[in-house]
């Protein structure tokens, strides 16, 4: 009762994984080379972190994944399943 | 009117089923383990017959009785669960959890050994596994202490956003008849109100919140601290409340103290015996009554029963114990590879109060997996407590 000055709200508005920054997690970085890039979505679709968004280049008239990493966690599957090994991993720290 | 609230000689789980019966919770899941297992069986036959309005949702695990009980409190309700042995342990997870959350779960623990090898017995192995999760701690015992702890119980989780467990001894306490009054629902409810949590503290589709969020290196050490800051201050309500219960019982005709035997009684700690022991023993649960029997021949001899084991109440004991220059912790638990945890908390207190540099503190593993401790060994016990010997001591034939 006296100690406890400030408490701390234990109950959070919903949200909050966009709040919760997990890009300093990392260890590893994806880095995608666009050029070899064929826009097929695999890496977005198994990033367990929902890091990666496929976009319309209009440019070049097709998908590009564009990684976030705010939240990118640097597992590594990205890389792991692109069929043209676009995606390299390098150390980042 | 005749009031409802008589004696009667129940059996412990019938006592606590009927009492949770008036408490009235929303929800109650559980899975059948031995020596819980009449509490669960009556509570559902309560349901079936229609005698009861709770839910009963049966889980298809001890994990999963706890995850519903957890889901079912988190939506602002009243719950009811109760476990033992191998199923408080398959529940550890979902128990840290429930601290963690600030859920005001009741859930009562019929004390069983823990595996291997295994054993249906009583002792304290199950209760001490969980002893850090962060949840009050009452050990009950007889029938009535532990009626009236579940009743003070739900007080408790409800005002402080606390978990609460009820430790009754398995068999010697779940199994075993006694006389006991069950206050009826009217009376509980004169002590208890209608729990009510405030909105936007609970899981609610119109006022949407996230429990059990996500804390980082930043702020998960002051949720702990908060957490642990808040079971200490726990200790001054659980003596206000614990008053307060008696008088509201007396008042309705509910009391059933037995023959008032203790010096001091205040919901934490309860001690019988004369006021400057040479000698006091410390012990919880259903062995108080033999211990009892037993010091009545020793002039120089005390008895202090932990009521509430967590949060630890260091301050009581140290009032009890400066008189003594003997102190016995007698214990159904081992730290293995230490010692008895409460030897252990008692040390810690011991030092921190630095009451006496040359205290003789001993400790003294009894009844692990359901031996019978007798008057012998406890006589035993107290002959050995001045000597200056080996400091543990597991005392099983004499
Ligand atoms: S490394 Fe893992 S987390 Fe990062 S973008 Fe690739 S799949 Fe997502
Ligand atoms: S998996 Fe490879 S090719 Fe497919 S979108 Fe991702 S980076 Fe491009």
């Amino acid at each position: 009762m006296k100690k406890n000055k400030k408490r701390i709200e234990l109950v959070v508005k919903p949200g909050t994984s966009l709040k919760n920054k997990t890009g300093p997690w990392r260890t590893e970085k994806p880095l995608t080379d666009l050029e070899i890039c064929i826009g097929c979505s695999l890496c977005a679709k198994v990033c367990p972190d929902s890091a990666i968004t496929m976009k319309q280049n209009l440019k070049k008239s097709k998908l590009e994944p564009h990684t976030d990493y705010n939240y990118c966690k640097g597992c590594g599957l990205c890389a792991q399943v692109c069929p043209v090994k676009a995606i390299k991993m390098k150390k980042d720290y | 009117m005749i009031s409802k609230n008589k004696k009667q000689i129940l059996e412990g789980s019938n006592a606590i089923a009927l009492t949770i019966k008036n408490i009235a919770p929303a929800v109650v899941s559980a899975f059948p383990i031995t020596p819980q297992t009449h509490i669960v069986e009556d509570l559902a036959k309560m349901k079936a017959d229609g005698l009861a309005s709770f839910e009963y949702i049966r889980a298809e695990s001890e994990f999963a009785a706890a995850s519903i009980v957890l889901g079912a409190s988190a939506t602002g309700v009243r719950v009811y669960s109760a476990t033992s042995s191998q199923g408080l342990l398959l529940m550890t997870e979902v128990v840290f959890n429930i601290a963690g959350m600030r859920l005001p779960v009741v859930m009562t623990v019929a004390n069983r050994s823990v595996s291997a090898p295994i054993n249906i017995w009583n002792d304290h192995g199950d209760a001490m596994a969980v002893r850090d999760a962060g949840w009050i701690k009452f050990f009950a015992s007889n029938h009535q202490e532990s009626v009236n702890q579940h009743i003070l119980a739900y007080k408790i989780a409800e005002k402080l956003q606390l978990p609460v467990m009820i430790n009754v001894d398995g068999f010697i306490l779940t199994h075993s008849y006694e006389p006991v009054i069950i206050p009826d629902d009217k009376t509980i409810k004169k002590y208890l109100p209608v729990y009510q949590p405030p909105t936007g503290t609970y899981l609610d589709p119109k006022n949407p919140v996230t429990l059990g969020a996500f804390f980082g290196p930043n702020n998960y050490l002051e949720t702990r601290q908060m957490l642990h800051e808040d079971l200490m201050s726990s200790l001054e309500i659980i003596k206000e409340e614990y008053k307060l219960l008696n008088k509201t019982l007396a008042n309705q005709g509910a009391n059933h103290q037995r023959q008032k035997l203790s010096r001091i009684d205040n919901g934490l700690i309860e001690y019988y015996g004369p006021q400057k022991p040479k000698t006091i023993l410390i012990a919880m649960g259903s062995v108080i009554g033999t211990i009892l029997e037993t010091i009545k021949n020793f002039k120089d001899v005390g008895l202090l029963k932990i009521k509430v084991y967590r949060p630890f109440p260091a301050e009581e004991i140290v009032k009890i114990i400066k008189p003594a220059q003997n102190i016995a912790v007698l214990e159904k638990a081992i730290s293995l590879g230490q010692s008895g945890p409460l030897y252990a908390d008692l040390a810690a207190t011991v030092m921190a109060s630095k009451i006496k540099k040359n205290l003789n503190l001993k400790n003294y593993i009894v009844g692990l997996g359901g031996r019978d401790i007798t008057q012998k060994m406890i006589k035993e016990i107290i002959k050995d407590a001045p000597q200056k010997n080996n400091y543990l001591k597991f005392i099983g034939k004499i």
